[in-house]
């Protein structure tokens, strides 16, 4: 395992309301992830801006605070995209719209594009504050998939970083892998029996991902897994929505056409409706 | 192994029983399957085929167990516009064909078609079948045959018809209308009386053996010919000879034309909705609390109406009266609908000629009083009380069903329906951006409890999702739908939700549903569409005399009373009484401080449709402090004999042939019974009054009569359950 998978952390700039609140958190993260914060304003340099940050980023710098600006013009998502190369990021930060009067979030298309294209990690922040909210509990995915080994590594690792109480791994299980339908009592007896034993089968592949994370990561938080039945990628988040996560964490979708755009699976379910702060581990 | 040859064993325990029910359903089914048929305008046998084929093949290949198939009413609309635009030949050609169809459905697993209908517009569609059933058959009943273009036109012309009744020349028409009324009578009159013998065969074979008899005494007696007119006489019944020489060949030839795909359609949708809905309700009788295979049942439908379509018979679908006139007499399996088969070609091969001896107005009084039942103001006034935008889709699929048809009635109900959503919302986006999302989540959580969440909004169009996950849930555990992430939720899927809460709640689970609390404080939800427990405010200021009077017993037993009605009647679902039974409230209740000793006031219903019959009665539930066995003991009398040929046991008791004699004795468990029974128990019994006393282990329920009683009758009832509770007491049982 990559002991210190975020190096560098990258976040988009924009002089909005938000600005100190987006800056609050970055840095925080930063600070809390041992890494260096990279901040990449679209847009010609100034003085005027450059002060501005810096004055916001005060409180950081004593505490060592390492961060660099980068001003480039040009068309946001490809300059995002860009940077996220030349620089190196491991991991970029993007801040969510809400949706009126709802408590609900949702990302921009900027945000979007980034997201689907980006060839970082990308952590989306649903609710950006000055003050510092602790994340209790962090849910991630266990899909049967590639990627899913690292993401549960990087949630083990954040939750370390930011002194997580609990982490829930969940499992999907969808009708299709039941390949039963309920039709009277005694599909239905077959069906359970067929879940439990799912049920097994995901345990013990999850238990098997666990077991290469070295034990002390994994002492101060609580592990726990929790098998639900739903759409995949989907479910997941209502899931977090439900137990009211603090952090989501999910791995990277694949290679996407254009009928994923427009039936929408796994991921883009998510984004279209944040249940909480995201995190897609690439 | 030993599993299979138990289930066997079962089988034939409860073969005679079976046998028996499915007698008795015969017997509702001969007469109902002519009336629908000639309501139909196809030839009456055709009823009866379509039951048999439906009940022999059905009874093999289905998937439900106490359900009974035959011609249903809700075809009959359909299949009247497909005979008289297709002729009867064309007509079985599309049946054969909607056959094929529900094969299909079956297959597709569509039996989850039914859930994509509003509630409300499912009834409209029902109670405008049910009047187009009234109208047309009203005349024939009073005896005025009319030929008229619109199902309107007939409801229109019944007043005339009524007035046209004074000035009848022919005597024959006279007693022709006689005969109806008397035969209307009697449906709407049978489930007020009720006595044991006369109950003991259905209203709608009274009506044929009373017919039948009065044909045979102006015959041999009074030696005249019958007064009713001859056009009023049933005819064109073959005998069995020539059903299977005159068998009809369909006739395909339009099979290419709009009109026969529309009736197949049409055909296909409501058979298969009927089928679904009775399927749904008889499942909720069934006291052994199987679930059906629907999809299985669509399969096995189909053919047997590809079947049943070939022989000249109609539609085969699920029908709900006969299948709760089944379960009310015993049936357990799919035997008794093979029975009711059974005795219906008995019927034919043997009494053929005599049912040329039935009037048609009596036969049509049956349908009359079935298409009053589905139009009834009762329903309107349930619908009502949920909210007057269920009343406005109710009534848009009427009026559009009887004015239009019935596809293009359904069309509009769905349609005003979400039109009402989208108004009560003030949100397209909310409907279209999420209807295609998984919106429901399901997990276990740690306590072992299932938990569902429901997101963006539930009503009729996704309903089925959620429908789908609590499918999967076994009805013995508990479940928790929360909905506090939705925000919008309609009449349908609340109607639908207190259904799963009632069948969890008979078969050991629970089932409860949370975050609604929030749409009712938010005032852009004025729902009535979430009627979970709807409230009734009957009875709250004007109290009845016996109401007083109940009162003032309170008082003087140091009891409290109430009058308002609960729903909470879940501690009577234990007792075997209430099986088959559907408890709709109590009220008046008289109580003890401790809450073990009531007496109630309780309204409960027997059988589903036209065979339901609203019981309302007074009874004494008694809380224990110990256990006991559980038994049931009533006096003994003529029909459990009848019933004791059918496979039930009354336990004997030795050394006391008196108690034996006058009493009858049930339960699952003889030895335990046979010693709880010592001698002060039967003394305390014989020397008292007839009660009908059961009890579930832990409780005591006591009643008389099949009424509410007097004020006299409670306190004699209250008595009884006094020295009852003492005896008990003080005889101490072991379980083993």
């Amino acid at each position: 395992m990559n002991h210190k998978p975020f190096k560098i952390i990258g976040i988009g700039v924009a002089f909005s309301p938000n600005l100190k609140a987006n800056l609050y958190e970055a840095a925080r993260l930063s600070l809390l992830l041992d890494s260096k914060l990279l901040l990449i304003h679209v847009g010609d340099s100034s003085e005027e801006k450059k002060n501005t940050i810096q004055e916001i980023l005060k409180p950081f710098e004593a505490k060592n605070l390492n961060f660099e600006l980068v001003f480039q013009a040009g068309e946001p998502v490809e300059v995002i995209l860009n940077t996220v190369i030349k620089k190196r990021i491991d991991l970029l930060i993007l801040g969510a719209l809400r949706r009126e009067n709802f408590l609900k979030y949702y990302l921009g298309s900027i945000a979007r594009k980034i997201t689907r294209k980006a060839q970082c990690s990308v952590l989306m922040l649903t609710n950006p504050s000055v003050e510092r909210i602790p994340c209790k509990h962090i849910v991630v995915n266990g899909l049967r998939d590639d990627q899913t080994e690292k993401a549960i590594q990087a949630a083990v690792y954040v939750g370390n970083a930011l002194h997580s109480e609990q982490l829930t791994i969940v499992e999907e299980i969808t009708q299709d892998e039941l390949s039963l339908t309920v039709d009277d009592d005694k599909s239905l007896r077959r069906v359970n029996l067929m879940k439990e034993k799912l049920k097994r089968r995901e345990d013990l592949r999850i238990q098997d991902i666990l077991n290469t994370i070295p034990e002390d990561d994994k002492k101060t938080i609580t592990i726990k897994t929790q098998p639900i039945f739903g759409k995949r990628g989907y479910s997941i988040g209502h899931y977090a929505k439900v137990v009211r996560a603090d952090l989501l964490v999910m791995n990277a979708p694949g290679k996407m056409n254009f009928w994923d755009r427009l039936f929408p699976h796994d991921l883009e379910h998510i984004l279209t409706e944040l249940p909480t702060d995201l995190l897609v581990i690439q | 192994m030993s599993a299979k040859k138990n289930n066997i064993a079962i089988f034939i325990k409860t073969l005679p029983k079976n046998i028996f029910s499915g007698f008795v359903v015969s017997l509702i089914a001969l007469p109902l399957g002519l009336g629908l048929a000639m309501a139909s305008e196809a030839p009456p046998i055709a009823g009866i085929i379509a039951a048999v084929v439906g009940g022999l093949l059905v009874s093999i290949l289905g998937g439900s167990h106490v359900t009974i198939t035959g011609p249903g009413n809700g075809l009959v609309g359909v299949l009247l516009v497909a005979i008289t635009t297709l002729g009867i030949e064309g007509a079985y050609a599309a049946i054969i064909c909607s056959g094929g169809l529900l094969i299909l459905l079956g297959f597709f697993r569509m039996g989850k078609l039914a859930d994509f209908f509003p509630s409300s517009a499912i009834q409209g569609m029902l109670a405008a079948i049910g009047l187009i059933i009234l109208g047309k058959q009203f005349h024939i009943m009073l005896g005025n045959k009319l030929s008229l273009d619109g199902s309107i036109d007939y409801l229109l012309a019944i007043p005339s018809t009524i007035q046209g009744l004074f000035y009848y020349e022919n005597m024959g028409l006279v007693y022709a209308a006689l005969s109806g009324i008397v035969s209307l009578l009697i449906m709407a009159l049978y489930a007020k009386i009720r006595n044991k013998y006369f109950q003991l065969i259905p209203a709608p074979m009274w009506i044929v053996l009373i017919s039948i008899g009065l044909s045979y005494y102006y015959e041999l007696v009074a030696i005249q010919p019958h007064p009713i007119d001859p056009a009023y006489m049933i005819s064109g019944i073959p005998s069995a000879n020539e059903i299977v020489s005159q068998l009809p060949t369909p006739d395909f030839g339009l099979f290419a034309s709009i009109p026969f795909w529309t009736s197949v359609l049409a055909l296909t949708l409501i058979a298969s909705i009927e089928s679904l809905l009775s399927i749904k309700a008889v499942d909720k009788l069934d006291p052994q609390k199987r679930r059906s295979n629907v999809n299985r049942d669509l399969k096995a439908l189909g053919l047997a109406t590809i079947g049943s379509g070939f022989l000249g018979g109609l539609n085969v679908v699920t029908v709900i009266a006969r299948s709760s006139v089944n379960v009310n007499n015993g049936g357990s399996n799919r035997s008794a609908n093979f029975a009711h088969a059974f005795f219906l070609i008995i019927f034919i091969l043997l009494f053929s000629t005599q049912l040329t001896r039935i009037p048609l107005p009596a036969l049509m009084a049956i349908l009359v009083y079935t298409g009053y039942m589905l139009a009834s103001p009762t329903l309107i006034r349930k619908i009502f009380s949920v909210g007057k935008e269920q009343l406005l889709i109710f009534f848009t699929t009427l009026l559009v069903t009887l004015f239009v048809d019935l596809i293009t009635g359904i069309a509009a109900g769905v349609i005003i329906t979400f039109i009402i959503h989208l108004f009560i919302n003030k949100s397209f986006s909310l409907f279209f951006r999420n209807v295609l999302k998984p919106n429901v989540l399901m997990f276990k959580e740690e306590a072992g409890n299932y938990y569902v969440s429901v997101k963006h909004f539930c009503s009729f169009l996704n309903f089925y999702k959620l429908k789908q996950k609590l499918d999967n849930i076994p009805e013995d555990q508990d479940v928790v739908v929360d909905f506090s992430l939705c925000e919008f939720v309609d009449h349908t899927v609340m109607e639908n939700l207190n259904s799963y809460q009632d069948l969890f709640l008979k078969r050991g689970g629970h089932f409860e549903v949370i975050g609604l609390d929030l749409h009712g404080s938010d005032s852009e939800h004025p729902f009535a569409l979430r009627r979970v427990i709807p409230k009734f405010s009957l009875l709250s200021s004007h109290h009845t005399k016996r109401q007083t009077t109940l009162e003032e017993i309170a008082i003087d037993y140091k009891m409290q009373y109430e009058s308002e009605k609960s729903e909470n009647t879940h501690f009577l679902d234990s007792f075997l009484f209430f099986k088959t039974k559907n408890v709709e409230n109590v009220y008046n209740r008289l109580f003890n401080s401790e809450n073990t000793f009531t007496i109630f006031d309780i309204n409960y219903s027997e059988g589903e449709f036209i065979a339901k019959e609203n019981v309302r009665t007074t009874m004494l539930h008694i809380k224990l402090n110990h256990t006991l066995p559980e038994f049931t003991l009533d006096r003994e009398g003529f029909l459990e004999k009848v019933y004791a040929f059918a496979g039930f046991k009354d336990i004997p008791i030795e050394n006391h042939s008196d108690f034996s004699k006058r009493f009858y004795l049930l339960g699952d468990n003889p030895e335990q019974i046979q010693s709880y029974f010592n001698d002060e128990i039967i003394h305390f019994f014989e020397s008292n009054p007839y009660f009908h006393v059961e009890s579930n282990g832990t409780c005591l329920l006591i009643f008389s009569k099949e009424r509410v009683a007097g004020i006299k009758e409670i306190k004699a009832l209250y008595d009884f359950g006094k020295r009852l509770k003492q005896v008990v007491d003080n005889s101490p049982f072991q379980p083993a």
